[in-house]
């Protein structure tokens, strides 16, 4: 089952409130002093949106993969970096909840509800560029304990983590592509920041790159191997929640742009403005995009508990193939809605400003590179022959 | 040459392992050998023209090529059924 928490509708509702009431009135500052929106982050935790998709019998909702989606689109309409930073950790959270089924990582589920940590990831690695599936630092255990330390060149949100998940060769004689998922909280973790995070969008999530240095129970390394955490959870839960901000944040433009035609529309009564058509057209694109997403949403629940399908390529190449679209339709959205909006969508003080949602949006075709993507749906498509 | 040698010769020129393929056992995880999802569809692709057979997609799961043994085991099914081999 992909899950269900009782009050259908209350986390998105939650987010949509929160979004509107405390992340919208943030979000210019979070971008412009590119700091992490704690007032957010306070008020879900004061809400317990952290821990959601934690089944009940850990502490959690028990949400589905569908609700977070939701949430995350809400939030996406008011401020992308915190869209991204909740999209994120949810992610992190679904690994826990579908890989980590022993009992130690059971207990550790249950904190992560009962006190409503924030998860972060740590899966690029210095020298390997963005090849995410391979790892070069590895886990050195001994009598039950285990240490490991990896040179990061991105964690987001890192330095306001409570826990990180950690990829890294299964031992220090494994082969590049034998990883394993590490869970570790932060008072096991010491973080060394290096660089800054002084980016063209999504400035709140505060990605900076750390040297790593992890130690810990031998049990917080997830049994399975990463290889199935990708494909069955991590690759499409991070691919739909990308999707979800990149939807939320297209809303905002869409929004923006509708009531700029609707103002000019009132300025003239009795004619349709010139840019009554590119909205049209615009929002003939939303619904696309939103399309491609929701579709997405349900062809995951559909496979939830599959795990061949999930493995198996045509599903790869479909979620990967959402990445594409979605992070590229995002930035064609906001790129329509300054042409309607005209130098009022230009200028970065006025309501009708878009500047910080066309930043944000050129980012989406950049993490995990859509290049590199395409590169694994070329080769995957020279053997696969679903159609 | 057989099967296994085959698909061993294969998996040398292709499989990128950081092993030789030619010391691995017949059972051996060759992912854990270092078989990369990108080597993998190389590695299919060679498979594929050394048997002159066509993997149906019901078969290019992990579990086929986990092994020497596992993918002799899919040329035999797919070369044991002439009618069929072309069909996916």
């Amino acid at each position: 089952m992909p899950g269900t928490s009782t009050a259908p509708g209350a986390l998105r509702k939650l987010a949509e409130q929160i979004g509107a009431d405390i992340a919208a009135p943030a979000a210019d500052a979070v971008d412009r002093e590119a700091r992490f929106p704690h007032e957010v982050f306070a008020a879900m935790r004061a809400e317990r949106m952290l821990g959601v998709m934690i089944p009940p019998e850990h502490g959690g909702a028990g949400a589905g993969i569908a609700e977070v989606a939701a949430a995350v689109q809400a939030l996406g309409e008011h401020c992308a970096s915190t869209s991204m930073i909740y999209a994120m950790h949810q992610i992190q959270v679904a690994c826990l909840v579908r890989h980590g089924e022993s009992p130690f990582m059971r207990e550790v589920l249950a904190r992560v509800a009962q006190e409503e940590m924030l998860l972060a990831s740590a899966t690029t690695e210095a020298g390997i560029g963005g090849a995410i599936r391979t790892s070069s630092c590895a886990v050195e255990e001994k009598q039950g304990r285990f240490r490991l330390e990896k040179q990061a060149p991105v964690i987001s949100y890192g330095a306001h983590a409570d826990g990180i998940l950690v990829t890294a060769r299964r031992a220090p004689d494994a082969a590049p592509n034998d990883q394993v998922l590490v869970y570790v909280p932060r008072d096991g973790l010491t973080l060394t920041p290096s660089g800054t995070w002084d980016t063209l969008g999504f400035r709140g999530t505060c990605s900076l790159g750390f040297h790593l240095a992890a130690e810990g129970d031998a049990r917080q390394v997830l049994p399975e191997p990463y290889a199935a955490i990708s494909s069955r959870t991590m690759l499409p839960v991070s691919h739909i929640l990308w999707s979800s901000v990149w939807l939320g944040l297209a809303t905002a433009a869409v929004r923006k742009a509708r009531a700029f035609v609707r103002a000019e529309a009132r300025k003239k009564p009795g004619t349709t403005p010139p840019a009554a058509v590119r909205l049209a057209e615009l929002v003939n694109v939303h619904q696309q995009l939103r399309a491609t997403v929701h579709d997405a949403v349900r062809e995951y629940e559909r496979l939830w508990d599959d795990t061949e399908a999930l493995d198996a390529m045509p599903f790869a190449i479909r979620m990967n193939n959402l990445k594409l679209a979605a992070s590229c339709q995002v930035v064609d959205i906001v790129h329509q809605a300054m042409l309607i909006c005209g130098m009022s969508g230009y200028r970065e003080d006025s309501p009708f400003s878009l500047g910080r949602l066309l930043r944000d949006a050129t980012g989406a075709a950049l993490m995990i590179n859509n290049d590199r993507i395409y590169g694994g749906n070329a080769a995957m498509l020279l053997v696969s022959k679903d159609d | 040459m057989t099967t296994s040698e085959r698909i061993r010769q294969i998996l040398r020129d292709h499989g990128r392992l950081a092993a030789d393929a030619g010391t691995l056992g017949e059972d051996s995880d060759l992912y854990q050998a270092g078989l990369t999802s990108h080597a993998s569809v190389t590695l299919m692709l060679a498979l594929e023209d050394a048997f002159e057979i066509e993997f149906p997609e019901r078969m290019l799961r992990r579990r086929t090529f986990e092994s020497v043994a596992a993918i002799r085991d899919a040329v035999a099914e797919l070369t044991s059924s002439p009618g069929l081999k072309a069909v996916s």
